[in-house]
C-alpha cells in the first residue's frame, strides 16, 4: 500500500461474526463514509464493540469483507497490513494505556517504533498531541495517578500519534460524568474539523450520539436495524429503535424531575412552572 | 472464510514469534530500537541483582545442609574430607541450578505472567497490536534474554556461595581444614560438571520464560484469571523444569 489514506470509507458487506455457535453480528452491510463521524448505537451486548474491533482487525469475522479505503482487509499481506494499522488510531474503552510507562511514554512509543525521530523531536510531537487533549502538564504521570476522564483523553493523544486518517473510539463516553463526557465530544468534534478524519464511535450515550453524529448504525442482538443519517434516525418507526431513543426516565432523571429540574442534552435546567408564559 | 487476526495465542505462534525476533537480533545488519534495549537492560537488572539476597540465603542454606548430611554418613567411614567433593558436585550439577531457577520462576516467572495477564485483560495488548508493535518482541524478548542470560550467572552465585557457605561450616564444626576443602573441590570438579550446570540453568530460564509468558497471554476472564494464570505458570514452570532437567542428567550421562 502506498501513498496516504485521506479520510476513506469503511465498507462492511454481509459480515457475519461469532464465538463458536453463538452468534454476535449477523449480515451487517453498511459503509461509514470518510471524513465524517459515525456513530455504532445499541444497547450492552448487542454486538457493537465486536464491530469496531473487527474493523480494527483484533477479531477475525466468520463471512464477509470489510474494505477501507477500498482494500479489502483480508487480502492485505502482513507488510500491508502493518502499514494499514499505522493510519488507523485506536481509543480503547479505558485508555489502554500501558501501566509500566509514564504518559509521555505512551504517545512516544508508536512515534519510537515507527518512525526515525530524534529523542528531542519525539518529545515536541508528544508535547503537541498532549496539549491537543488538554494534559501538556501530566507528561511524567503514570497512568495510575490521573483519573478516568484524564486516561481517555491520554489514550485518545496516543491515538492521534502517527496522525492517522482513521479514529476508532470504544466508547469514549462511559463512566464519565457529564461534562467530562461533554469535553470528549467537543474534542473529537475538533478533531474531525481539525484533521477531516474519519471517525468511528461505539457509544449507547443518547447524548453523545446527538452531539456528535453525521451517520447511525443501530445494532440490536447483531442484526443491523437502522443505518443512514442522524436526521433520519428520528422518523424510524422499529419499535426498538423508538423505545431506545424514547426511554424510560432514568432515576438520576426522576430524581431532578421531583426537585424541579430537568436535563436538556448535558445541560441541567429548572422546569417550567404551571402558568409560566 | 474471510480473517483480518493476524494471530492465535497458541504455545506454537509464541515459540515462532520469538524465534523470529531471534533471528532479527543475531543478523548482523540489524539495530535493535533503542526503547527495546532499555526494556532488556531494565529486566537484566531487575531478575539479576534483585535476586542475589533471596539467592545467597538459600545457596549458603543448602550448602550447610549439604555439609551436615555428607557428614553424618562419610564419618561412619572415616572419609570426612570428602565431604567437599559432595557438596560442590551436588551444588555445581544439581541443585545450584535448580534452586536459582526455582527462586526465578517464584519470583520472575510469577510476575511475568502477572503483567501480561492484566496487560491482556485491561486491552494494553491489543493497543500493542493496534500500533502495529509485535506484543511478543515488546513484552517477551526482552524478558527471554534477560532469564537466559542472568539464570547462569545467578547460578554460578548461587554455587560459589553453596559452596563456600559448606567450606566455612565444615571448618569450623567438622574440623576440616578450608585449604583441604578448597583443594578437594577445585581437584574433584571438571569444567564440564560446572558448565551443565550452568547450560542446564539457561535452558530452565528459557522455559520459565516461554511458560509464563504464554500463560499470561491466555488470560482472558478478569482478575481471578490473573491469579489462576499466574499460579499456573509457577507449577508448570516448575514441572517442565523437572522434565527438563531429567533430559539433561540423562543426556549427561549418555555422552559422559
Amino acid at each position: 500500500m502506498s501513498g496516504r489514506l485521506e479520510s476513506p470509507d469503511i465498507e462492511l458487506r454481509d459480515v457475519s461474526v461469532g464465538y463458536g455457535d453463538r452468534v454476535v453480528l449477523r449480515g451487517i452491510n453498511t459503509t461509514l463514509p470518510g471524513g465524517r463521524i459515525s456513530v455504532i448505537l445499541g444497547g450492552s451486548g448487542c454486538g457493537k464493540s465486536t464491530l469496531l474491533r473487527n474493523i480494527i482487525g483484533l477479531v477475525p469475522i466468520q463471512n464477509g469483507r470489510i474494505a477501507l479505503g477500498g482494500r479489502d482487509m483480508a487480502r492485505l499481506n502482513p507488510a500491508e497490513r502493518l502499514q494499514l494499522r499505522r493510519r488507523m488510531g485506536v481509543l480503547f474503552q479505558d485508555g489502554a494505556l500501558l501501566g509500566s510507562l509514564r504518559l509521555g511514554e505512551n504517545i512516544a512509543l508508536p512515534l519510537r517504533e515507527h518512525t526515525e525521530l530524534t529523542d528531542s523531536l519525539i518529545e515536541e510531537v508528544v508535547r503537541m498531541k498532549l496539549r491537543l487533549v488538554g494534559l501538556a502538564d501530566f507528561m511524567n504521570y503514570f497512568p495510575s495517578e490521573l483519573s478516568g476522564g484524564m486516561r481517555k483523553r491520554a489514550g485518545l493523544a496516543r491515538a492521534m500519534a502517527l496522525d492517522p486518517a482513521v479514529l476508532l473510539c470504544d466508547e469514549p463516553t462511559s463512566g464519565l460524568d457529564p461534562i467530562t463526557a461533554a469535553d470528549m465530544d467537543q474534542l473529537i468534534l475538533e478533531l474531525k474539523a481539525t484533521f477531516n478524519m474519519t471517525i468511528v464511535v461505539v457509544t449507547h450515550d443518547l447524548e453523545s450520539l446527538t452531539a456528535i453524529a453525521d451517520h447511525v448504525v443501530v445494532l440490536n442482538q447483531g442484526n443491523m436495524l437502522f443505518e443512514g443519517p442522524l436526521a433520519a434516525l428520528g422518523a424510524c418507526d422499529d419499535p426498538f429503535i423508538v423505545r431506545f431513543l424514547k426511554r424510560q426516565p432514568s432515576r438520576e432523571s426522576r430524581i431532578l424531575e421531583e426537585n424541579g429540574l430537568r436535563m436538556t442534552g448535558r445541560r441541567c435546567e429548572s422546569l417550567p412552572v404551571h402558568g409560566d408564559a | 472464510m474471510a480473517k483480518t487476526e493476524n494471530g492465535p495465542d497458541t504455545f506454537i505462534w509464541l515459540v515462532s514469534s520469538l524465534a523470529a525476533c531471534a533471528r532479527t537480533a543475531l543478523n548482523p545488519l540489524h539495530r535493535a530500537k533503542p526503547y527495546l534495549r532499555s526494556r532488556t537492560w531494565s529486566h537484566l537488572s531487575w531478575i539479576g541483582s534483585d535476586s542475589l539476597p533471596i539467592i545467597s540465603i538459600i545457596a549458603s542454606c543448602v550448602g550447610v545442609i549439604l555439609a551436615l548430611q555428607a557428614a553424618l554418613q562419610l564419618e561412619k567411614v572415616g572419609a570426612l574430607s570428602y565431604v567437599a567433593n559432595l557438596v560442590g558436585f551436588s551444588i555445581v550439577t544439581e541443585l545450584g541450578p535448580l534452586l536459582t531457577c526455582l527462586i526465578l520462576s517464584g519470583r520472575a516467572g510469577a510476575a511475568f505472567a502477572a503483567e501480561i495477564a492484566t496487560m491482556r485483560i485491561s486491552e494494553e495488548i491489543d493497543a500493542l497490536e493496534v500500533m502495529g508493535i509485535n506484543p511478543v518482541r515488546f513484552l517477551v524478548w526482552p524478558k527471554f534474554v534477560a532469564m537466559v542470560v542472568m539464570a547462569p550467572l545467578l547460578t554460578l552465585w548461587c554455587d560459589g556461595v553453596g559452596m563456600t557457605a559448606g567450606g566455612i561450616f565444615s571448618s569450623l564444626a567438622l574440623g576440616l581444614s578450608g585449604k583441604v576443602y578448597f583443594e578437594q573441590t577445585v581437584n574433584f570438579l571438571t569444567m564440564r560438571d560446572l558448565l551443565s550446570g550452568l547450560v542446564k540453568s539457561a535452558g530452565f530460564g528459557a522455559a520459565i520464560t516461554l511458560i509464563s509468558c504464554w500463560q499470561g497471554f491466555l488470560a482472558r476472564e478478569g482478575a481471578a484469571d490473573v491469579g489462576r494464570r499466574t499460579t499456573k505458570a509457577v507449577v508448570q514452570s516448575i514441572f517442565f523444569m523437572i522434565l527438563l532437567d531429567l533430559f539433561f542428567t540423562a543426556l549427561n550421562y549418555i555422552f559422559r
